[in-house]
């Protein structure tokens, strides 16, 4: 019996999973709606410079994997979805999926790495 | 008796040797509070219609053998009683995903075979013979795996499971919940020998977590639980395989 390559795929969307439930309603809550609600009223709790700078050092990396994995997990379900809706779920899927995880994960470092 | 109430059932038949494909047939009957589908297929088989032919046998959830699917939902007809189907007509087929032999009758030899190649029994450590006593566990170590141990090899779980509908290769619901049964309980010592049947795309990992297995299932086994509970184990056992020589395969 040839042993599953799925383990690889599983981890990246277990901790893509993981980040999304611990950073994901946080990070919505912080940057989404707490920093767009107090600049509305004049308070700058995140401006440009202050994230530039965070982002220029070690948190930038992090950025990029957070953002990475979070798109992988949204990939792995996408694609086992597929597969369980009975549509033919197969090698094109699969390179889509994962390759659009990928892409945006490369989109993130770019923008990163262009600050 | 007057006043009796009545139900239909539309059975699925299917005699291979002279019909072309499977067709229902309907058949009334008398039945009250306490009357299992069962009940009735074998009231049709004695006074109406003798070629119907079903498995069962202990007709109390323990044997394992009435599975079908009622009403489209895999049940054992001996836990299904007629009254939860009333006014009808219900509709009894054999189990989905499994081959036909006869009427409700469902070829088993997949499920047999997979059991056998999982080496869903217990395997010690030493070579022991009943002189040696009883082999001793506490309860702890034995809430570890008792759930598993309650499967009936009724296969309800394979009629619900989707992966299976699909592609018959994945070891499915029942096979894999009993490699956990056996791989979690203390005097075992076969892991190994199960890796292989476990790592493999149709083990652990043709599971999407569908969990309608769980849902069907008499006895309360959750075979969803069992899988995914095993992933991280085969995940360990895949990077563990990058430094063991037999790349954790384990014996096929
Ligand atoms: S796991 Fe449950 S549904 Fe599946 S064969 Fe065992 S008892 Fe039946
Ligand atoms: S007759 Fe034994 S489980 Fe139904």
């Amino acid at each position: 019996m040839r042993r599953s390559h799925e383990p690889l795929l599983w981890l990246l969307f277990g901790a893509g999973g993981l980040l999304a439930a611990w950073l994901g309603p946080a990070l919505i809550l912080f940057t989404g709606i707490l920093v767009p609600i107090a600049a509305e009223r004049g308070v700058t709790l995140l401006g440009y410079e202050a994230a530039r700078g965070l982002l220029q050092g070690p948190a930038g990396l992090a950025a990029v994997a957070v953002v990475t994995l979070l798109l992988f997990h949204a990939a792995h379900r996408i694609h086992h979805t597929l597969h369980d809706l009975g549509l033919p779920a197969g090698r094109r899927t699969r390179l889509g999926c994962y390759g659009a995880a990928v892409a945006g994960g490369a989109l993130a470092a770019a923008a990163v790495l262009a600050l | 008796m007057a006043g009796e109430r009545t139900i239909t059932l539309e059975v699925q038949r299917f005699h291979p040797e002279a019909d072309e494909a499977p067709y229902l047939q309907p058949y009334t009957i008398p039945f009250s509070e306490g009357t299992s589908v069962l009940e009735g297929l074998q009231h049709i088989k004695d006074r109406l219609d003798g070629s119907l032919t079903f498995r069962w046998s202990c007709r109390m959830a323990v044997c394992g053998s009435c599975g079908c699917m009622i009403d489209g939902e895999p049940a054992l007809a001996c836990r299904a009683f007629l009254r939860d189907y009333a006014p009808g007509p219900v509709r009894v087929a054999p189990l989905d995903h499994l081959p036909i032999r006869r009427d409700l009758v469902v070829d088993q030899s997949d499920f047999l075979a997979k059991l056998e190649r999982a080496r869903t029994y217990l395997i010690p450590a030493d070579e022991r013979t009943p002189a040696d006593g009883a082999y001793r566990q506490t309860p702890e170590e034995m809430a570890d795996y008792y759930d598993y141990a309650q499967c009936i090899n009724c296969l309800l779980c394979y009629a619900a499971c989707p992966q299976y509908g699909w592609d018959q290769a994945f070891t499915g619901p029942a096979v894999l919940a009993l490699v956990q049964r056996y791989d979690l309980d203390s005097r075992d010592a076969g892991k190994d020998a199960r890796r292989a049947v476990v790592n493999a795309d149709t083990g652990v990992w043709g599971c999407t977590l569908v969990g309608y297995c769980s849902e069907v299932c008499p006895k309360g086994v959750d075979p969803a639980r069992a899988i995914n509970q095993r992933k991280p184990a085969s995940v360990a056992d895949y990077l563990l395989g990058w430094l063991r020589p037999s790349g954790g395969e384990g014996t096929p």
